[in-house]
């Protein structure tokens, strides 16, 4: 709706300047931004994630217990006010609500690192297989099609028995199994608009390929990348739930949401709280991410619709 | 299309190598050696037990012994596990495994695409929106939330089905395992039917057909779902792939004794040649379904099959 009043404001303003001179030219993204706006679940997701990670950031102060202190008189209590354990203790007697948000910082932080790895990665990589084409891009796709069929996770899997838990190892390792869809996208926006004028004309002044590549092509493909990098993130926040979950992620007295998580699924049966919160954490953070993706989707690519 | 398959069929060659060269160079760059924590022996018993074990050979070499052996089905000895080859391990645990992944995959298309259909041709009603809130639940609730959770309401609270286990492999056993399993690629394959049969249901030869009088559900059944499948049977792949990782960690909570369970106490251990065979066996597993999804989707677009 908006983009067709815009295109047509534009149009009249060409014909007849005096016209509309109130009417200003909006950019594509603040049209995307209007539309966001008004997706309820996209802006409701937005604020709740807000208020988690701000609590994620801050939490940890407002409770008067440290996130490794270890109290032996209270293991395992329910949520218990009066010693201001909000979501109560884990087995060893450590205060769960300021433990939840320090995993909420750890897999907030897993999942934004590693989405950045991979959409550096596959950006440049699809921009330069898609921008070259022919052989390169057909060599480089077909890269991209066998790494697509190995059986990644367990390489993962791997990588974290013969080198042990690291979490930088995470990161760069999660970055790199998630790169794949990205350079595919990438790769094929920038089949769509390298035959554009604009380019051309850039090749007709003489810019270099690695210019073209980085100034036009890239800043044109970004907003479906913004798109996938908003559904990467939930994503990787499973897998390192996963990893942590099996064992293999963050190590003590570190933590995060899939550890707490797997210490809780132990024992729910005497402790649900323990499962309840991180869980309940983990799903919100996930569900958030997911809305704002497709609202992200929606606002972003009005054909969509 | 029988050039094709055997076209598909060599390139799985080299991706197969490609897993077991990744497998076994990873495990050599793996800081410390098998015999490491073992008390220390005189050098010449060392020796022999290198030889025994061909690690006194250049590397290039003893990667080709492996290979060699590996394609003859010996994935050599279980560190851990004493008096058991990996093979033996592997075959063990292999029936549990693969009854509980391929049921898990038949039952996540049957109930997805029947979910996503229905939510497609009611789209945007009550039912729609319960079917995608239920979707969009089951993606952000991961299985392992899940399973232990329905092993406690089942299992415990309910007492309709034991909590995990295997028995002598009863259908009671198998019910939970599944069901956990096969629950988040219900919810993408219901997400991914609703979407394309969308799309399918408002194009052209949707409303031909319709036109001619042929009855909703034959339109739907015949000529609809050929299409709308399209998307479903192409992430027939991924899928596959995350059921074999999702069947890891199912298989540790229900106490299933399958080769999930063998990987992650190899995993924990640092079991290195059965982290090895497990991972080589998924991968081979991975591979071929991937082969097979082509070749049904080749089937099942036209326009794939007059270009090949």
């Amino acid at each position: 709706m908006l983009f067709f009043r815009r295109k047509s404001t534009l149009a009249s303003g060409n014909g007849a300047p005096a016209e509309a001179p109130s009417v200003e030219a909006r950019s594509v993204w603040r049209n995307a931004r209007l539309r966001l706006y008004r997706n309820k679940a996209a802006m409701g997701s937005l604020i709740i994630l807000g208020l988690i990670i701000v609590l994620a950031i801050i939490g940890p102060s407002l409770s008067p217990h440290e996130y490794d202190a270890v109290y032996w008189d209270r293991i395992q209590m329910g949520p218990d006010f009066a010693n201001q354990h909000w979501f109560g203790t884990d087995g060893n007697g450590r205060d769960l609500f300021v433990r939840t948000l320090y995993g909420a910082r750890v897999s907030m932080a897993v999942g934004l690192l590693a989405t950045f790895v991979s959409m550096v990665i596959g950006v440049v990589y699809g921009a330069t297989a898609g921008y070259f084409g022919g052989r390169v891009d057909n060599l480089m796709m077909r890269f991209v099609d066998i790494l697509y069929t190995l059986p990644f996770m367990f390489f993962v899997i791997m990588l974290m028995v013969v080198f042990g838990r690291n979490i930088f190892l995470i990161f760069v390792a999660l970055g790199a199994v998630e790169w794949l869809t990205m350079a595919r996208i990438v790769r094929g926006q920038t089949l769509a608009i390298k035959r554009r004028e604009f380019i051309e004309a850039a090749h007709a002044i003489g810019v270099s390929n690695l210019t073209i590549i980085f100034r036009h092509i890239i800043p044109n493909v970004l907003g479906p990348v913004i798109v996938y990098a908003t559904l990467t993130i939930p994503q990787v926040i499973l897998i390192e739930s996963f990893l942590s979950f099996l064992g293999l992620g963050v190590q003590e007295p570190l933590t995060s949401w899939g550890v707490l998580i797997s210490e809780g699924a132990n024992v729910m049966e005497v402790a649900p709280w323990m499962l309840l919160f991180p869980a309940a954490f983990l799903a919100t953070t996930l569900f958030c991410f997911n809305f704002i993706g497709d609202g992200l989707r929606d606002a972003l690519d009005p054909k969509d619709r | 299309m029988t050039r094709y398959i055997l076209k598909r069929l060599l390139g799985a060659i080299p991706l197969m190598l490609i897993v077991i060269a990744v497998a076994f160079f990873m495990m050599r760059i793996a800081p410390g050696g098998p015999f490491d924590s073992e008390r220390a022996l005189p050098p010449e018993i060392e020796q022999n037990i290198k030889a025994a074990y061909d690690l006194d050979k250049p590397l290039v070499q003893q990667f080709g012994i492996y290979l060699w052996k590996v394609m003859h089905g010996d994935f050599g000895p279980s560190i851990k596990i004493r008096d058991f080859s990996v093979a033996e391990l592997i075959a063990s645990g292999a029936p549990a495994s693969i009854q509980l992944g391929l049921s898990a995959i038949l039952l996540a298309l049957m109930v997805g695409v029947t979910l996503g259909t229905l939510s497609a041709l009611r789209q945007n009603s009550a039912a729609d929106y319960a079917v995608m809130g239920v979707a969009m639940t089951g993606i952000v609730i991961p299985n392992f939330v899940m399973a232990p959770l329905l092993s406690l309401v089942v299992g415990v609270y309910w007492e309709l089905l034991p909590t995990s286990g295997w028995g002598s492999g009863e259908l009671k056993y198998k019910v939970l395992p599944i069901i956990a399993l096969s629950l988040p690629q219900i919810a993408y394959i219901s997400r991914l039917t609703r979407g394309s049969m969308l799309e399918v249901l408002n194009s052209n030869f949707v409303r031909t057909a319709r036109a001619k009088g042929l009855r909703d559900h034959l339109v739907v059944i015949r000529h609809a779902l050929k299409a709308g499948l399209l998307p479903v049977v192409s992430y027939l792949g991924p899928a596959t792939a995350a059921v074999t990782t999702g069947s890891v960690v199912i298989e540790t909570i229900f106490a299933v004794p399958g080769i999930g369970t063998y990987f992650i106490k190899a995993a924990l251990n640092r079991d290195y040649p059965l982290v090895m065979g497990v991972v080589i066996v998924y991968g081979a597993l991975i591979i071929t379904l991937n082969l097979l999804v082509d070749v049904l989707y080749g089937l099942l677009d036209p326009k794939l099959r007059s270009n090949r």
